[in-house]
């Protein structure tokens, strides 16, 4: 299970990326909360699968533009 | 005695009674302490608070842990001190330094382990843990020394010895994680999981917050019982920053001040300005960056905070600004030359920010201000190490004047 934000600040993204993710890969998806406004936003997803699964989605969600991140924040402290 | 009513999601507003978690299981928000401040309200008073300790303690009415000697260092009661010559270069007239470098291990993160440390002993826990590059480290591992408690501090590998130092000193066990940030923060999550320590700034983060309430509280008492007009203060997370603020406020709702009518200001570096991008840009959503700044102390690209102190600044009618790389060395240099105080980079940032919101008029000369100096400079000395050069004489008084001039 992985929890991750993803960013969407392009409104260029025409995938529907998070139904892609449960679609394409073998990933069950769980929106917990998101903020879109105007097309960019993030939405917190609760990720279950084969981790090595989950992160090849991930990989490929990058690659259409969506920043992906720890939906916690960063937990290294300066 | 603490006046905790339970853990509180700050997005959804489900309640959770008080334990080690800092997740709402429901939508992933974060939790925060809920106090009763009434109960706060009649247990407080100016006298009281002025016959506590000095240190953090003193507003332990306002703290989520109590008071346990055992794991206490001091941390806290710093001086505030009245600018004179930064205030001068400026054209200000009321201008505060709160010096929170002189903190036992030499930044603000003593305030929030002190609680931190004070909470986990609290909740059975006999280990401290976190990840972090830097001034964090140094707290944890200070605070476990004393508490006779096992410590584990994880950092990436690739870091300067000589930045370790100051948390190597301590004692803890001292993991080196090879692999990207992102690989650090990920496995840091999951030992979270996993470990039954309290990682400070994870699985007791709640607790750990408030421990910078109180640079809220002393500035207020410090300058007389009031907010100011004005606080810049440099983020990372945005935690601290929105604390300040909850501070202020929660003395102002227990009558210990009067109405606050403070304005925040929010000031990062140009290399990781996730938060101030975002106030520029007149938008709450924070597009995470990879954090590169000279400022190292401020390095975080995806702040878990930073919603909040957007909501903060929005509230109190502040603002957010970014110091450019190249003035972060000069703010640290202007501090020391103008009022002697030797900050990191992050107080080299705060210096920046608070120039460029004179210049640009946000704060006017008469307004008291405080300026929040969160870290101590020997600890990035390679950040202006180009101060360094003497004049090298012999030993004998002829060479002197050579080099200076006689005496007139
Ligand atoms: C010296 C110093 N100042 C300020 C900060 C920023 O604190 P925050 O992450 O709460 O915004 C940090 C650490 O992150 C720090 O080490
Ligand atoms: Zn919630």
């Amino acid at each position: 299970m992985q929890r991750v934000r993803l960013t969407f600040l392009d409104r260029l993204i025409k995938e529907p990326v998070v139904y892609q993710l449960g679609k394409k890969f073998d990933i069950v998806t769980n929106i917990r909360r998101a903020d879109i406004q105007e097309g960019i936003g993030w939405v917190i997803l609760e990720l279950e699968g084969d981790d090595a699964e989950i992160d090849r989605g991930l990989e490929w969600a990058r690659t259409v533009g969506v920043r992906v991140d720890p939906a916690l924040g960063d937990l290294v402290e300066p | 005695m603490t006046h905790v009513t339970s853990l509180r999601c700050k997005e959804c507003s489900r309640e959770y009674p008080v334990g080690a978690f800092n997740v709402c299981e429901f939508c992933f928000g974060p939790l925060e302490v809920r106090y009763d401040l009434d109960a706060i309200k009649a247990a407080v008073s100016r006298e009281s608070i002025a016959a506590g300790p000095n240190s953090l303690w003193r507003y332990a009415e306002f703290l989520p842990a109590d008071h346990n000697p055992d794991v206490d260092i001091n941390a806290g009661f710093t001086p505030l001190i009245r600018s004179k010559g930064l205030a001068d270069k400026l054209g200000l007239e009321e201008l505060w330094i709160k010096n929170d470098s002189v903190n036992p291990s030499y930044s603000f993160k003593d305030r929030v382990v002190a609680v931190a440390s004070a909470k986990a002993l609290e909740l059975g826990f006999d280990t401290l843990a976190c990840a972090s590059t830097g001034n964090l480290a140094c707290a944890v591992a200070a605070h476990a020394a004393r508490g006779n408690m096992k410590a584990y501090v994880f950092i990436p590998s690739d870091l300067e010895a000589g930045k370790v130092l100051g948390a190597a000193i301590y004692g803890p066990t001292m993991i080196a994680i090879d692999g990207t940030y992102d690989d650090v923060n990920r496995l840091c999550s999951e030992l979270a999981d996993t470990y039954p320590w309290a990682f400070v700034n994870i699985n007791i983060r709640p607790f750990y917050a408030d421990g910078s309430k109180t640079l809220g509280f002393e500035v207020a008492e410090q300058l007389g019982w009031r907010a100011p007009a004005h606080v810049v203060a440099p983020s990372a997370s945005g935690a601290m920053f929105t604390k300040i603020y909850q501070g202020f406020n929660e003395f102002a709702y227990t009558g210990l001040i009067g109405k606050v009518e403070t304005k925040m200001h929010c000031v990062q570096a140009r290399g990781c300005s996730p938060i101030a991008t975002a106030y520029e840009e007149g938008r709450l959503i924070i597009r995470p960056v990879r954090a590169n700044t000279i400022a190292k102390s401020l390095g975080i690209g995806n702040p878990a905070d930073g919603y909040y102190a957007l909501k903060v600044i929005e509230a109190s009618g502040g603002s957010a600004v970014i110091a450019e790389e190249h003035e972060v060395a000069e703010g640290i240099k202007l501090l020391a030359e103008a009022d002697g105080i030797f900050t990191e980079g992050a107080g080299g940032v705060a210096v920046a920010g608070l120039r460029r919101l004179v210049a640009r008029g946000t704060i006017k000369p008469d307004e008291p201000t405080v300026l929040y100096i969160t870290g101590n400079g020997l600890k990035t000395t390679e950040v202006v190490a180009d101060v360094v050069h003497p004049i090298h004489i012999e030993a004998t008084v002829a060479a002197f004047q050579d080099a200076i001039g006689a005496r007139a």
